[in-house]
């Protein structure tokens, strides 16, 4: 182990182009503003919810992993902690911007819930919904930001303190901290069961305000948990070309490629019976979501799902692939771009429902091709790069105290 | 002169590892090794080419599939359609949603079952099948290398000998061929 490649430094070419990036973003965003023509704006908030929930999905998803190898006492990955530590550390940028969009649409700056609109729970205005109307315990004002407020909490508070005892650990040794974040790994999980359905429910299915499906927890975190360790994958293949963690063998690479090919699975296999169910059953209050892509996106929804799932299990089965980083990288670049497709698809429909034009032509969000979606999403990255890398830069790569270390250095499958 | 075989017990997984590292180093091949489990990373040592149980594996389970595609259609659209909760029956097309439990089941069996009896007839191990480890420890906790003067004609049967006692051998049987 050479000792002076512990210490990532952040390339001044990689400040360049994740600024470049960010600059990307806010160029994107500005114009995007203007050339959107949908009422209050709200094929533009419908855009920053999505982009900021994925890169928040991925860092909530890395935290979720984190907690999971504590949990389960699990050796290989300690090598990789700090670059778990430095992914989540992302959640707060995350959960400002989707917070952002929750609390613009309680002050009615655009209408992408709903059922934040008062007036649907009033029996005697014109704009009441009976199905909603029945919701509305959930939906209270009072609650639904207890709610809110209970997972950034949560989220956030885990995040700083597993990297607050992890530095620890860096400093004082022993095992007293390994156990205590085994304890607190366990609890993250418990509550982590909860939230993650709960927030789901509210941020994303909430959108269809009429529908509900028992699986859409489970399918937006297996879409969450897949993207996160795409993203771990090709940071930690993008810090390996610049001769950092050469102390990981292809082993580290392998199992890796197995949790991308095995979340991949999961998430086909939950959104196929989430539409399988649904489609067997055929009740009308079931199957509106389904109706709504049908109707307008049904192209698109079968190409995601079949990129989703075909392009992961049939490129990552074999040993080799999984083992070669040039190809793993491809694959999850298609992984990436696919799971950002599924969610664009899980929140557009519900918010501007058949009026979006595909990229050109007179329409409701007027016709500015795809720079705007393109321009978010590489924004968002370019955020998302830059505070993950410089997070990477406070602290060793590698922990000094971690008592499975000596084990995840000598893993072989 | 006959062809001889070197049959070397080892009592434990690592000595075995090791005098496989020692013998292989000094060019002497190893024909096979019986152990009661997989012993991890032997195989790249004695030169063991990497299974292509998995490849097959596929094989079986693509096959299952377009097995169970062609059976669901046949069953259920052609021979005698079945109208089941209303659905459209008359092409495979509108119907696959539900067929896809059967072809992931189907696909399963056929891979697994094909794999199973594969793994079974190439290692000469299906039921009834006369053993052919050399020692029947092998299947307790004791390990068994087998070596052959045939495969190893640069050493004389005295030289190989020597060297393989410079293991840490339990016990040693040598054999005609």
């Amino acid at each position: 182990m050479s000792q002076d490649k512990l210490q990532f430094q952040l390339p001044s070419q990689t400040k360049m182009w994740t600024t470049a990036l960010m600059a990307i973003g806010g160029v994107s965003a500005l114009l995007g503003w203007f050339a959107d023509k949908t009422e209050h704006h709200q094929y533009w908030w419908a855009m920053l919810l999505i982009s900021g929930f994925f890169f928040f999905a991925i860092a909530l998803g890395i935290l979720f992993f984190y907690a999971l190898q504590y949990a389960a006492e699990v050796a290989w990955s300690a090598l990789l902690k700090r670059l778990f530590e430095a992914i989540f550390s992302y959640i707060p940028y995350g959960l400002a911007v989707v917070v952002l969009v929750l609390l613009v649409g309680q002050f009615h700056g655009h209408h992408l819930y709903h059922w934040m609109d008062s007036s649907v729970y009033d029996p005697a205005s014109e704009n009441y919904d009976e199905v909603i109307a029945g919701k509305h315990a959930f939906f209270t004002p009072w609650f639904f930001w207890l709610r809110v407020v209970a997972y950034a909490a949560v989220f956030v508070g885990f995040a700083r303190y597993f990297r607050k005892w992890s530095l620890q650990e860096d400093a004082i040794g022993g095992t007293e901290i390994h156990f205590k974040m085994y304890k607190k790994g366990a609890t993250f999980l418990v509550l982590f069961a909860v939230f993650s359905s709960t927030m789901a429910w509210d941020w994303l299915m909430s959108i269809d305000t009429h529908w509900y499906s028992t699986m859409y927890g489970w399918y937006i975190f297996a879409g969450m948990w897949v993207t996160a360790m795409t993203m771990a994958t090709l940071i930690l293949v993008w810090l390996r070309g610049k001769g950092y963690y050469a102390m990981m063998t292809e082993s580290h690479i392998h199992d890796m490629g197995k949790w991308m090919f095995a979340i991949s699975m999961l998430w086909s296999y939950l959104w196929f019976c989430q539409y399988m169910l649904i489609w067997y059953s055929d009740i009308p209050e079931e199957i509106t979501y389904f109706k709504e892509r049908y109707d307008h996106y049904m192209v698109a929804m079968w190409v995601i799902f079949f990129v989703n799932f075909a392009v992961p299990f049939y490129s990552l089965i074999a040993r080799d692939a999984k083992r070669n980083t040039k190809y793993l990288t491809r694959v999850g670049v298609i992984i990436l771009i696919g799971h950002f497709a599924d969610l664009y698809l899980a929140v557009i429909p519900g918010t501007i429902h058949g009026h979006l034009l595909w990229g050109f032509g007179e329409g409701h969000h007027a016709s500015f091709g795809w720079w705007f979606e393109i321009g978010m999403l590489l924004g968002f990255l370019g955020l998302f790069l830059r505070v993950v890398l410089t997070t990477l830069t406070k602290a060793p790569l590698v922990p000094k105290n971690h008592p499975f270390l000596q084990e995840s250095e000598n893993h072989h499958i | 002169m006959a062809n001889k075989v070197f049959h070397v017990m080892y009592d434990d997984d690592q000595k075995l590892l090791d005098a496989a590292t020692a013998l292989v180093k000094q060019g002497i091949q190893v024909k096979d090794v019986f152990s009661p489990f997989p012993v991890h990373g032997l195989d790249p040592i004695i030169g063991v080419k990497r299974t292509r149980l998995a490849i097959a594996s596929f094989m079986y389970a693509t096959t299952g599939t377009l097995l169970a595609i062609l059976g669901t259609w046949y069953f259920m659209i052609h021979d005698w359609p079945m109208n089941i909760g209303g659905k459209p029956n008359f092409t495979w097309i509108e119907n696959a949603p539900a067929f896809v439990p059967v072809m992931f089941e189907f696909s399963v069996f056929c891979g697994a079952h094909g794999m199973a009896i594969t793994y079974l007839l190439r290692n000469g191990t299906l039921p009834g099948m006369p053993a052919s480890n050399p020692d029947p420890r092998t299947t307790d906790d004791k390990f068994v290398m087998e070596i052959v003067t045939e495969d190893n004609h640069a050493f004389s049967v005295t030289d190989l000998e020597e060297k393989i006692r410079a293991t840490e051998v339990f016990e040693l049987s040598i054999k005609d061929c």
